[in-house]
């Protein structure tokens, strides 16, 4: 939890005074109802105590949380190109990747991973095509570390995608990039009519967010 | 001595009780219906807010979805506010001189919290979980309303206990497939299951839903 707070103020007119008080004046009477506002904290609340008035605290650098030991895996176990991928290569991984894809990278990416999204079009950086050799050449691990450290001009996205769907997406890149890149002998003789027919804008358009 | 009170003044003293009782309903129903108005329950009511953050902007126009800023909603009770870290992603570039953006990047030099303020809030003596409800396939739009036309973001509901005790007694026909959550604009159409196919199909089960303990633990 980093930088965030949330402030709330219950009002409450379940005392009788204070249904009187609202007709009165329209006014209500604020915060005054202890078992609505208990002294504990609830996530994001703000807090008097601590010098950033934050109630959710940092955690204590090195800690590992429950169920964090398992992403190690995912993190420092896989060393290289030699060791096996610590996901499986599955239609449902890749399926997981491409939603994860367009929640957290869409918007800057584009649909086809062209760099072409909406926000470089407001004004953003725009970023590196997925489509050139040196990312077509690069291993899943290269967007993994993207992912969690960030490059250039892209901030790190480790506080958003768990270490497991950072896995996935690298594998949905690598789907996208030999989507753009399919020599024409792979094509069937349906597709490549379909093409010639001017069918293609169908191929470039985004996939739908929602089910398979 | 002739008598004080005319006979009329029976009635007059019917008549003003009855006027009391009147008095007396009317006092209390304005007070129900003072409880249940948007004045109280804060229904439509924007906010003031540090930023004028527009959901309308950021998921209609840009297209962000809901779990870039509210990642936790999928896996946890609380569905979460996003950091100021994560509005800098693309605000330290775009608009990165709009005054109104100023206190982002001072929360975000300073290291002090942006503080929201909180549009929903329930007691502390509810247990509320979003994880369940969106696993279970209720849309983020059944409860928040079209957030994606909200330039402020307000209450689309009471979020009172009979609202809650409603959709319990008889969830099925809120329910929409779970691939559709997170779509503001979903609407049935042809293909989705019927609304008993949905319950089975999301695995809902109500037993126990109207516990008392359900929402107070
Ligand atoms: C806020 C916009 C934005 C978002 C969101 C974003 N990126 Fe980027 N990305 C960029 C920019 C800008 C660059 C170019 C960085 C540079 O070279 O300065 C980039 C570059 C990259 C690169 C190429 C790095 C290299 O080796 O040159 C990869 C891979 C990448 N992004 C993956 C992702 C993934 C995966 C996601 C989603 C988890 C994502 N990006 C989300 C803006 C974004
Ligand atoms: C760009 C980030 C961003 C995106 C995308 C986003 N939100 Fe928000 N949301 C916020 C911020 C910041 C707040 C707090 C300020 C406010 O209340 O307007 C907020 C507040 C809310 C609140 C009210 C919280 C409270 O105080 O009770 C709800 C409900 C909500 N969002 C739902 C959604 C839904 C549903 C979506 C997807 C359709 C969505 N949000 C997409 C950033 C975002
Ligand atoms: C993925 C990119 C992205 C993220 C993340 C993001 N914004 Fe924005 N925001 C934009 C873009 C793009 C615009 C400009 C829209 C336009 O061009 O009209 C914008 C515009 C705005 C505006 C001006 C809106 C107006 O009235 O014109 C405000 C205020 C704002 N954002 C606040 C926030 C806050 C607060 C956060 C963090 C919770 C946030 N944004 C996160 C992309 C983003
Ligand atoms: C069953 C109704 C329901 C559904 C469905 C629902 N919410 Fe909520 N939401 C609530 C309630 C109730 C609260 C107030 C919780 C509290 O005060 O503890 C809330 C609060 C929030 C908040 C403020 C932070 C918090 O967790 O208290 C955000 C952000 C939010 N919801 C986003 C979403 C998003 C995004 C979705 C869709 C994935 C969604 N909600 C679906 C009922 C719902
Ligand atoms: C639109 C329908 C709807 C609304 C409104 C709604 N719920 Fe639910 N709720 C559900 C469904 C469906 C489930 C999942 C039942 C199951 O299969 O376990 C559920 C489950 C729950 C659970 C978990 C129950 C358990 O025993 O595990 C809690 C707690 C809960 N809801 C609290 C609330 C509260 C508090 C509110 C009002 C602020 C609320 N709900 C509003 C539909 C709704
Ligand atoms: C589905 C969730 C849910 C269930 C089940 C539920 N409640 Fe509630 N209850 C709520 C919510 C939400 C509120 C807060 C309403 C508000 O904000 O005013 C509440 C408030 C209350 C209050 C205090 C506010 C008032 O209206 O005076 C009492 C007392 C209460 N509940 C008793 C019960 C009892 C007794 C039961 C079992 C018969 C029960 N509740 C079952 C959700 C629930």
């Amino acid at each position: 939890m980093a930088h965030v707070n949330m402030t709330g103020c219950r009002r409450s007119l379940m005392q009788p005074s204070g249904w009187l008080a609202a007709m009165v004046l329209l006014t209500l009477s604020a915060c005054d109802d202890p078992m609505a506002n208990q002294p504990h904290h609830e996530p994001l609340e703000r807090s008097a105590f601590y010098a950033d008035q934050r109630a959710s605290r940092h955690t204590v650098e090195g800690t590992v949380a429950r169920g964090q030991l398992d992403d190690d895996r995912y993190l420092t176990d896989y060393r290289g190109p030699d060791d096996p991928l610590p996901i499986d290569v599955s239609l449902a991984t890749l399926e997981r990747g491409r939603e994860r894809f367009e929640i957290n990278c869409i918007m800057c990416h584009g649909g086809a991973g062209d760099g072409r999204g909406i926000v470089p079009a407001r004004g953003y950086t725009t970023p590196t095509s997925y489509h050139i050799d040196r990312l077509r050449e690069a291993p899943l691990s290269h967007f993994v570390r993207v992912m969690e450290k960030g490059a250039g001009n892209m901030p790190s996205y480790a506080a958003q995608v768990a270490p497991r769907d950072r896995w996935a997406i690298a594998l949905y890149i690598r789907a996208l990039q030999l989507s753009q890149h399919a020599p024409a002998s792979a094509l069937s003789p349906e597709d490549l009519e379909a093409i010639e027919t001017g069918a293609a804008a169908a191929a470039n358009e985004t996939p739908e967010s929602s089910e398979p | 001595m002739g008598q004080v009170f005319h006979p009329s003044a029976n009635s007059l003293v019917r008549a003003g009780l009855g006027l009391l009782v009147i008095l007396a309903l009317l006092v209390l129903s304005s007070a129900l219906l003072v409880e249940r108005s948007p004045i109280n329950t804060l229904v439509g009511v924007a906010l003031s807010q540090p930023v004028p953050f527009s959901h309308a902007h950021h998921v209609d126009e840009i297209g962000i979805d809901c779990r870039y800023c509210h990642s936790s909603v999928e896996d946890e009770a609380f569905a979460g506010v996003p950091a100021t870290e994560r509005c800098m992603h693309c605000h330290s570039q775009i608009w990165a001189d709009s005054p109104m953006l100023a206190p982002v990047r001072e929360s975000f030099a300073t290291g002090v919290p942006l503080q929201w303020a909180r549009v929903h809030d329930l007691p502390d003596y509810v247990f509320f979980n979003h994880s369940i409800h969106v696993s279970k396939g209720i849309g983020c739009a059944t409860c928040h309303g079209r957030l994606d036309q909200m330039p402020l973001t307000a209450k689309a509901e009471s979020l009172n206990m009979d609202w809650c005790l409603a959709c319990h007694r008889h969830p099925a026909p809120s329910l929409r497939p779970v691939g559709a959550v997170f779509d503001m604009d979903w609407r049935r159409n042809i293909d989705t299951p019927t609304a008993p196919g949905l319950m089975e199909r999301n695995g809902v089960e109500t037993r126990g839903l109207t516990n008392c303990s359900a929402c107070h633990r």
